[in-house]
């Protein structure tokens, strides 16, 4: 039960916003209704506390803010003498059983006639409850940028009609898969450092689970989520990068990796074999000293038939580095046209050192580091070609994995 | 929901054009299909965009060129107005017309109403 003033903001701004764009068929009301409902409690709860039905008290209160503009503004219409309507009454809303329209709002959110980028701000707006402000930071652009993106999103829904609903099963796996993609790329942006949005990714991933228990998918996005989370603080020390199988286990979340753990459980259990399943079953190796390296092949190689990614491939080819050895790895490396990407040229470089074919080494972290913007990164690179600058060639058989 | 369907053939025509009879037919027939299919309120069949001519006004002088106003792919190629509940309902028409499989596109614009 969450007694907090923060904790009922945040679980229930979604719900209450969810339910009112139902009831009321207008995004813009229903948030500017839930918004100004919310303000209300923010500020008599503290003085007179928290209402027995916190949620009911919500909903009734923001229902009413929005009755009561539609009024004004029919009465304004009536004076200008532009509307003749008779007031059709209060909006439709039972008090003690409020649909929880949560899954209709994301699927609206996350429709594919809006852009990626307004899918995930809406999403972390309505559902998430972040402010613009708060997005626009997190995503690195204007707040006035975030805004419009935002403003124009919610438009095109009322303007194209898009549905408020959760899709026809014909419609369902697909459009399921495109909220799941915006949630794992909130996730993505926050692994990057930004960890509020890694947060945020988990707690959208559990609201799925909750509203959608039975799929393997929404619950091996969570898994693999979760299990990615729990390095977090062993992926950097004093801002440095530190790969897998350098990283300081103690700082592993412990807590989380047994959640991840019981979610691709629950998964697999569900007969789930998707993409998201199989990330987590690979995550969860991931966190068992020692790798299984042939059961990881395997996953990856299952991964890439699925998404014919040669990201993944690259992945399956350093499981077989470890396995049957550098040279092994090498040759599924040399088949993949990945030629910008920087972790393919790393993972050459890598290889070859442990080859001992320290020229070819060399050249190939030069290359990695010239794709990579990202400080941490060339550091790491930079602290590589140091070290095959003073050892050369002597380093041979100091085994390290490239996964982070 | 009114929309206003926009048909852009792309490569579609030439495509069409080499098929062997039967598959032909069936692009007619998905046509027809499209034009009897309830909501649906056909346009006039559209000539070819290499038969168009863009007017524009400059000043107080009409000046007049050959061809589509943006390229001859790009160009228009038909449209019709669908009523429908909402855009699933207009994607899953607009994901029945021909030009859509063959190399074209079809836009959904919601009609509006402006005065």
């Amino acid at each position: 039960m969450v007694t907090t003033l923060d904790g009922i903001f945040r679980e229930e701004w979604g719900r209450v916003l969810a339910t009112l764009i139902g009831v009321l068929g207008d995004f813009d009301l229903a948030e500017d209704a839930t918004q100004e409902a919310f303000a209300i409690a923010a500020d008599r709860w503290p003085r007179d506390g928290i209402p027995a039905n916190p949620r009911a008290w919500l909903m009734t209160t923001a229902r009413n803010r929005a009755t009561d503009r539609i009024r004004r503004e029919r009465v304004l219409a009536a004076k200008l003498g532009m509307l003749v309507q008779v007031d059709p009454g209060e909006p439709p809303m039972n008090a003690t059983t409020f649909r929880d329209e949560r899954l209709e709002l994301i699927f609206t959110c996350c429709h594919p006639a809006l852009a990626v980028e307004a899918q995930v701000a809406l999403t972390l707006r309505t559902l998430g409850g972040l402010t613009t402000h708060e997005i626009a930071r997190a995503f690195l652009v204007p707040e006035r940028t975030m805004a419009q993106r935002l403003v124009r999103a919610k438009h095109k829904i009322k303007a194209a009609g898009i549905p408020f609903r959760v899709p026809p099963p014909h419609l369902l796996r697909e459009r399921l898969d495109a909220v799941l993609a915006v949630v794992y790329l909130i996730f993505n942006e926050g692994y990057g450092g930004r960890d509020e949005l890694a947060a945020e990714a988990i707690w959208l991933g559990r609201a799925l689970v909750e509203l959608l228990p039975d799929d393997a998918e929404v619950r091996g996005l969570l898994a693999m989520m979760l299990l990615h989370d729990s390095r977090r603080e062993a992926r950097f020390h004093d801002g440095e990068m530190v790969l897998l199988g350098d990283q300081d286990r103690s700082r592993w979340d412990t807590g989380e990796i047994a959640d991840g753990r019981a979610e691709l459980e629950r998964a697999l259990a569900l007969g789930g074999r998707g993409p998201y399943v199989l990330q987590a079953a690979i995550a969860s190796l991931h966190a068992e000293m020692p790798c299984d390296w042939v059961q990881l092949a395997a996953l990856y190689g299952e991964l890439a038939h699925l998404t014919a990614s040669p990201v993944v491939e690259l992945n399956r080819a350093i499981a077989i580095a470890e396995t049957d050895g550098p040279e092994a790895g090498l040759r599924v490396i040399d088949r993949l046209e990945l030629d910008d990407f920087r972790y393919l040229h790393s993972t050459r470089a890598e290889l070859l050192r442990r080859l001992g074919r320290t020229d070819e080494a060399r050249a190939a972290y030069r290359r990695a580091r010239d794709l990579t913007d990202d400080g941490a990164e060339r550091r790491f690179i930079e602290r590589r070609l140091g070290e095959l600058a003073s050892a050369t060639g002597s380093s041979r058989g100091r085994h390290r994995r490239q996964q982070a | 929901m009114k929309y206003v369907m926009l048909i852009y053939q792309g490569d579609a025509l030439e495509r069409q054009a080499a098929l062997p009879e039967e598959e032909q037919k069936q692009v007619y027939a998905d046509y027809q299909g499209i034009n009897e299919t309830p909501g649906v309120t056909p346009g006039l069949p559209m000539g070819r965009a290499e038969n168009a001519t863009t007017v524009r006004v400059e000043g107080a002088k009409t000046l007049t060129t050959d061809g589509p106003y943006v390229g001859m792919k790009e160009a228009v190629g038909g449209l019709f107005v669908l009523e429908a509940d909402d855009l699933d309902a207009a994607i899953e028409v607009a994901a029945r017309v021909p030009a859509a499989r063959y190399g074209g596109a079809v836009e959904i614009r919601p009609s509006e109403v402006y005065w």
